[in-house]
């Protein structure tokens, strides 16, 4: 049975939107007809490498698939684990494992890619860390190039960063924290362009937050190399001055950088350099936050928040609406390889409903996430979202 | 500078045998050293015990922080145990705040990572002040592992805010960034820096970080910064020298100027520093006790 949303404002500019079954259709006739009350509907949005399947996060916030980073335990380096993760959020919210790019994330033997892509694998990754080896990341591109598959990088060397918790500047300096030189990352997206480009494959990084790191970018897009790269809300929202006082929650990865580098990020997804962002949901609880920074767990709580503060961008005039939804969706689902992310007449009907303007303040206490680390807590934010549809199925 | 006032009073009652005074009679101070400390930890047990207060020590090595327990849960055990002011030193920075935040009694930091140690710096302030008369418009120079070093960055704040020149010397690789933001000058050239100056302040460098990860050798750095007679004659004739200790003799500093009766000022800052300790315990405890004053 074909459903018509009217009173939609779809994004993308029509005022109705139908589905059929599981999926999208121009075909209205005989539709049953349902109110859409004026609501904002966007495709389900598509969040590349997170850390955990958390549904109810995932579903305050709109997302309807998630790239689940190999980081797990066990590892996702194996067809069997692959298989099983691959499962772990249906029918709700679709999981599509990130397999590690070599084997237990070691940076040093190959995993196997094309057996893990069977199981379901929609891309490598290298998961939190930077592949020391030049000689083995380049053999990781080579080798995925041939089977098919995108290799998500991490962009940092690990060298520079080693012990590093912060940015090198006057903030780390006043702390006295461990810091790291934010070329860091320039240091890898150099190497791993070049290697990217010598073999011809296909390289995304997960989170580009330097202005010399979204150069690098720019010049290798110039150049013809297959190269992405995505972000996450904080590296456009803060900066190391927000790691004052030693909030444990804003102490990410990579960390938090300058203010002309969060400048730089706004600019970059201003001028297209940047073609993803995600959330980075790395839900931590107390016992791996509530400690002296240096011995903190990394990483923020940032499904549901991810529109909210997406949104933003849009009522300042960074980027469009569509764009907006291409960065959330259709990107992150082209990179994935997925037959998803956009609302075209024969895709699946994943797709939300949202109010754009509702105000509400983030409240780390009330989060739906399994934690509720976020740095934003207590910032007012807009946009809501009200219904979510997975495969033509509303998800409570 | 208020508390350089206070701490004036305990320097000539440290002097004499006649130390009857009690007013931190019935205080429960507990020393909580989660790193290794010899004098710190001692200076701040005697200041507590000539004002009277009952003086415990918690020694990491010996408490449930070796069987795994977090930060936040011992304080919330020492602030059940009624303390009435903790005296708290942490390898971690910003460990003493997180502590602070979770008890109800005043907390002194005596040394949090590279952060800070307060207490250092204002015994060195006094010691300065008490030595050249003020400390505004002094040329401070401080020369050694600024990287890793609390006393340096408190150093940098506590000198500045009272208004003297402060020039910082480190080779590169143990210098922190952005130091400029700290209104003080870097240098490189400890030889450069020297001219005209009216204190020099040499920090301890830490023999593993010498093993070739920031400089070369003990040697290599003795060559370059080692404060030996010749280069201290480049500093105005009356210079005050100070080390923080521990020293390590032959390195940062040659035995000639660390034990020179007129230029060493060493020892005198160990004594500042009981002195500067009771003043912080007396204020601190001010509230508790019902006494009129700040904090």
């Amino acid at each position: 049975m074909t459903r018509l949303f009217e009173n939609v404002r779809v994004v993308g500019g029509a005022t109705s939107f139908a589905f059929s079954g599981e999926t999208i259709t121009a075909d209205t006739a005989n539709a049953e007809r349902i109110d859409g009350k004026g609501l904002h509907l966007a495709p389900g949005i598509v969040d590349l490498g997170v850390f955990a399947v958390d549904r109810a996060a995932c579903r305050a916030g709109g997302i309807t698939r998630v790239g689940l980073m190999p980081d797990q335990s066990p590892i996702l380096d194996d067809p069997g684990i692959i298989r099983r993760a691959a499962l772990m959020g249906k029918p709700d919210l679709w999981v599509h494992p990130l397999a590690a790019a070599t084997r237990g994330l070691e940076g040093t033997d190959l995993a196997e890619m094309a057996i893990n892509a069977s199981a379901g694998a929609k891309a490598v990754a290298t998961g939190r860390r930077w592949i020391a080896d030049a000689g083995v990341m380049r053999k990781v591109l080579a080798y995925a190039r041939d089977c098919g598959l995108t290799v998500i990088a991490h962009a940092e060397d690990g060298n520079l960063a080693r012990d590093a918790v912060a940015t090198e500047g006057l903030t780390a300096t006043l702390l006295g924290l461990a810091a790291a030189p934010a070329i860091a990352e320039a240091l890898a997206i150099a190497r791993d362009t070049m290697l990217a480009e010598d073999t011809g494959a296909r390289i995304h990084f997960r989170q580009v937050t330097t202005a010399a790191g979204l150069d690098l970018i720019r010049q290798a897009k110039r150049r013809g190399v297959q190269v992405t790269c995505g972000v996450t809300p904080a590296h456009w929202l803060l900066s190391d001055i927000d790691i004052s006082d030693y909030r444990t929650y804003a102490r990410l990865s990579p960390p938090l950088r300058s203010d002309s580098d969060r400048q730089a990020v706004r600019a970059a997804l201003a001028d297209g350099t940047i073609d993803v962002i995600a959330s980075g949901h790395d839900p931590r609880g107390p016992e791996g936050k509530r400690l002296p920074f240096i011995d903190a767990d990394e990483g923020m709580s940032g499904a549901e928040t991810l529109l909210a503060l997406s949104l933003g961008l849009v009522r300042d005039e960074v980027l469009t609406m569509e764009r907006l939804f291409e960065l959330l969706a259709a990107n992150p689902a082209r990179i994935l390889g997925l037959d998803a992310g956009t609302l075209e007449a024969g895709k699946p009907a994943d797709f939300i409903l949202f109010a754009p303007d509702t105000p509400w303040a983030i409240d780390a206490t009330k989060m739906k996430a399994r934690a509720g680390n976020t740095p934003f807590d207590t910032l007012p934010v807009q946009g809501k979202v009200h219904r979510v549809f997975k495969g033509g199925r509303e998800i409570e | 500078m208020f508390l350089l006032d206070e701490a004036e009073q305990w320097i000539e009652a440290n002097r004499t045998r006649a130390r009857n005074d009690r007013r931190l009679e019935g205080i429960t101070q507990i020393n909580a050293f989660f790193e290794n400390s010899t004098r710190t930890l001692l200076s701040f047990e005697i200041a507590g015990k000539r004002l009277g207060a009952d003086v415990v020590n918690m020694h990491a090595a010996q408490s449930s922080v070796k069987k795994g327990e977090t930060l936040i849960d011992t304080a919330v055990t020492l602030n059940a145990m009624r303390a009435d002011v903790i005296v708290i030193r942490h390898m971690a920075s910003g460990a003493v705040q997180l502590i602070a935040d979770k008890v109800d009694c005043p907390v002194l930091n005596a040394g949090d990572g590279w952060h800070e140690h307060p207490t250092q710096a204002l015994l060195d302030a006094l010691t300065i002040r008490r030595r050249r008369g003020s400390v505004a418009g002094q040329r401070v120079v401080i020369c050694g592992d600024l990287l890793h070093s609390r006393v340096a960055r408190s150093n940098m704040l506590a000198l500045t805010a009272l208004g003297a020149e402060v020039r910082v010397v480190a080779p590169s690789t143990l210098m922190p960034p952005a130091i400029e933001g700290l209104y003080v000058t870097p240098f490189t050239d400890f030889d450069a820096a020297l001219e005209g100056a009216d204190v020099v302040m040499m920090l301890r460098v830490q023999n593993e970080r010498m093993a070739g990860g920031f400089i070369p050798s003990t040697r290599e750095f003795h060559a370059r910064y080692g404060l030996t007679p010749e280069r201290l004659a480049r500093a105005r004739e009356d210079a005050l020298v100070m080390h923080p200790g521990p020293m390590n003799r032959g390195v940062e500093i040659d035995s000639a100027i660390a034990d020179h009766p007129e230029r060493s000022a060493i020892t005198e800052q160990v004594e500042m520093g009981v002195a500067v300790r009771m003043a912080c315990l007396d204020v601190l405890t001010r509230a508790e006790r019902g006494v009129e004053g700040w904090a």
